[in-house]
């Protein structure tokens, strides 16, 4: 019977993460254009999208490549951009925890933004669910996306090689990320954070090798956290 | 088409794909049951907003294509893909328009 429901919550899961595939699938081709145009052949296009399987940090990597960035930063900057997940992470092992390992090493590696949003909203909503039903309907959560996603990354860098340089592709990643921004101003600390971070990343451009991004990084996230800090108090107060 | 070392990229990748595991591992594998201190998760919840922006703000002000010259139809575009997806929530759409806008006032403007 344990057997049964698990699998009807795979399909849950599998139904709510549908609708990611509109954006997996331009993503990923985006990425496997942009990936070819900074000089990366197939072969490390579909490495580098397999393993590390986060759109924004791969964006973040590609940039910073392209403008000669040292390595170390580029680590740093692009691991910045996915501590997110940590924060995805640690806001599902109350709820997956006690899973067995094997299941939580393979969670592990499939926790993005689609993923979590959909698990922790569920987990949330019928806070009755066994660890198996919330295993399946996490791993279905992604299902849809992950074959999709490779696939996109695929056609993308297939398809990047034959873009004349005349389109303007330089300003085509800094595009995709501002489109990124307005969706993530959700409460009024993430604006806060937003703004600092421009501030003094404008401010701190003259700063060799890109540590300036670093430093802006640090300060958006520091007011980020101070300003949810300041709400708090103030709602406590009202 | 520009041309990386194959060292540099190998090592972005390996390296990358290392480090968003860890990341992704640390609480779910490691830390099972226990509590987080609120103050870690306060800011790891504003790293990613804060790091997006300040990757790109720079290149909005002083593109590189155009040597750092400020340009209409680059920052035409980045206000139309910010409005967007402030208003739409919608990335695919911010994309879409924001791309829409920098070709036709590339075009337009010669």
């Amino acid at each position: 019977m344990a057997d049964t429901t698990s699998k009807s919550y795979f399909w849950k899961g599998f139904r709510d993460g549908s609708p990611f595939i509109f954006v997996a699938i331009p993503f990923g081709t985006l990425f496997g254009v942009f990936a070819t145009e900074a000089g990366l052949n197939i072969v490390q296009t579909m490495a580098f999208t397999s393993t590390v399987f986060a759109g924004a940090a791969q964006f973040a990597a590609l940039q910073l490549l392209q403008d000669q960035t040292p390595t170390a930063i580029i680590l740093i900057s692009a691991l910045a951009v996915n501590l997110r997940m940590a924060m995805y992470s640690a806001s599902l092992t109350p709820f997956l925890g006690a899973a067995p390992m094997w299941q939580r090493a393979i969670a592990a590696y499939l926790t993005v933004d689609q993923s979590y949003a959909c698990s922790i909203v569920r987990f949330e909503k019928e806070p009755m669910m066994t660890v198996p039903q919330r295993m399946a309907y996490f791993f279905g959560s992604v299902t849809p996306i992950t074959p999709l996603w490779i696939l996109a990354t695929y056609l993308g860098a297939v398809l990047g090689t034959r873009i004349p340089e005349s389109w303007a592709l330089d300003f085509a990643l800094p595009i995709t990320f501002l489109a990124m921004i307005g969706p993530m101003m959700r409460t009024f600390p993430h604006v806060v954070a937003a703004l600092v971070a421009i501030v003094v990343s404008l401010l701190t451009v003259a700063i060799p090798y890109n540590l300036g991004l670093l430093i802006a990084g640090c300060a958006g996230m520091i007011a980020g956290a101070q300003a949810e800090l300041i709400v708090a108090h103030r709602k406590v107060k009202a | 088409m520009s041309q990386v070392d194959t060292v540099t990229i190998w090592t972005i990748i390996i390296g990358l794909a290392l480090g968003s595991y860890a990341l992704r591992f640390v609480f779910i594998g490691l830390v099972g049951d226990r509590p987080m201190p609120p103050w870690l998760l306060r800011h790891l919840r504003y790293t990613a907003v804060a790091i997006i922006p300040a990757l790109i703000a720079p290149l909005v002000v002083w593109p590189t294509a155009t040597e750092g010259q400020p340009d209409v139809p680059r920052m035409a575009a980045a206000a139309v893909a910010v409005t967007m997806g402030l208003v739409t929530k919608n990335v695919i759409a911010a994309i879409f328009t924001g791309a829409a806008t920098l070709y036709g006032l590339l075009y337009l403007l010669g």
